[in-house]
């Protein structure tokens, strides 16, 4: 059966929360689809719920969970008459009106949602390495998760894969339980934030390998090692470590907006004139139209602007008709 | 309302040997945020498996020899036991309807 609303979230990191909580408030009785479970950032609540403690989230002076803090956006929004589907949208069709969604199906004929407007704050998701033997090992040395499985490897050597804010982040996380850490990146200076590198060089359990990437996953039941080639030279040598964490970069969840919607080439939705998209009455906010900020501030910023461009989008479509 | 037990170090093995139906064991710990996610659907699944599944959680911070045993490495582990052997592991959240098939697979 097909459900209509005036305006359907897709998504519900800080930006699609946000966006709730307004047009909730604007009594515009937003349907949320918030994902389905998973242990990558592909899920409800979003990249946060893999995150510790956020301590640059305003209003919060000693800091809050990243899991509590998107449990709370959520509460929030419900509040106001927010509806969750607990699902993945898996098809949209914006060529008309009313837009269409679907979730899960694919390939049912009527679309599970028809909306007047649409707010798509999909999000980004953390790269992998794509090596042979690597979704094997995930759960057994290899983890997509620095917060869920740091806890396992108290006393063991172990490898952050990546040089920006969030390999260092987990990096620095990660030496809470292990005995050492090494950053493995490819070029022989951070990209992370000043002070997230004075925290790393200054850790004495942080080793670094530079100008390195890995190559090769070795262990049969259990993750026992890596090959590491130098970016420089091509030799290649090996590391022993029992696990392995990987922060090389995000990339937008736009795969079931591709042809629809206009794109920058790396997938990044385009938004002009605050969250208009190319499409009249579809909007966009957070990371899935951002590669700049990404914030959990930034994101739930542009969520309110996208509720505040709906509402008033939806009002001049009422007068117009 | 079907309960789910909350197990630890001391209860596991008597507890999951006792029990004459299968049981799953939902490896969790309060600061992982995907376990959280599926702790409402493990509630969903207690009550409409009654009688086939018992479902228990055992918390990897209070109950560390046994997430050993079992070599958990990553959280959460769903550990299904049949006559108190492991008969299957399920790493990572996921959504109710994927649980359940891997589940009815096991349990038929």
């Amino acid at each position: 059966m097909t459900q209509h609303a005036k305006v359907v979230i897709v998504g519900s990191g800080p930006a699609g929360l946000t966006a709730a909580i307004y047009s909730a408030r604007a009594n515009l009785a937003p349907i949320v689809i918030e994902g389905e479970p998973s242990s990558t950032s592909d899920q409800p609540g979003g990249q946060l719920m893999l995150t510790t403690e956020i301590e640059n989230f305003p209003g919060f002076i000693d800091g809050i969970m990243g899991p509590e803090l998107m449990m709370n956006f959520r509460s929030q929004a419900q509040r106001f008459g927010t509806t969750y589907r607990t699902a993945k949208a898996s098809r949209v069709d914006f060529t008309n009106k009313p837009f269409k969604i679907w979730t899960n199906d694919v390939d049912s004929q009527e679309p599970q949602y028809t909306a007047d407007s649409v707010i798509i704050s999909t999000g980004a998701r953390s790269l992998m390495l794509n090596l042979e033997d690597e979704t094997r090992l995930i759960g057994h040395g290899v983890s997509t998760c620095a917060t869920c499985d740091g806890f396992f490897f108290r006393g063991k050597d172990i490898a952050v894969v990546g040089g920006g804010d969030s390999a260092i982040e987990e990096a620095i996380f990660l030496t809470k339980f292990a005995n050492t850490v090494t950053i493995i990146h490819r070029r022989k200076e951070l990209r992370a934030s000043k002070i997230m590198q004075d925290r790393a060089f200054a850790n004495p359990k942080i080793r670094f390998h530079w100008d390195a990437e890995v190559v090769k996953l070795h262990g049969k039941e259990q993750l026992e090692g890596v090959t590491v080639r130098d970016t420089v030279t091509g030799a290649e040598s090996s590391l022993e470590i029992t696990g392995l964490f990987v922060a090389i970069g995000h990339v937008p969840n736009t795969d079931i907006f591709k042809g629809q919607i206009e794109m920058e080439e790396t997938g990044y939705i385009v938004t002009k004139n605050g969250t208009y998209t190319n499409i009249d009455g579809v909007f966009a906010c957070g990371d899935v139209q951002d590669h700049t900020y990404r914030q959990a501030i930034t994101a739930a910023g542009s969520g309110c602007m996208a509720a505040i461009d709906v509402e008033r989008w939806l009002e001049s479509q009422h007068h117009g008709s | 309302m079907a309960r789910i037990e909350k197990l630890n170090d001391s209860s596991f093995d008597e507890w999951v040997k006792a029990s004459e139906v299968p049981v799953l064991v939902d490896f969790w710990a309060e600061w992982c945020g995907p376990c959280k996610m599926i702790a409402p659907i493990l509630e969903e699944i207690a009550d409409e498996r009654d009688g086939v599944i018992n479902i228990a959680k055992l918390n990897v911070d209070d109950s560390l020899d046994i997430a050993r045993r079992y070599e958990v490495m990553s959280i959460p582990t769903l550990i299904l036991f049949k006559d108190g052997e492991p008969v299957r592991r399920i790493v990572g959240a996921k959504p109710k309807g994927s649980l359940l098939k891997e589940l009815d697979a096991v349990l038929q």
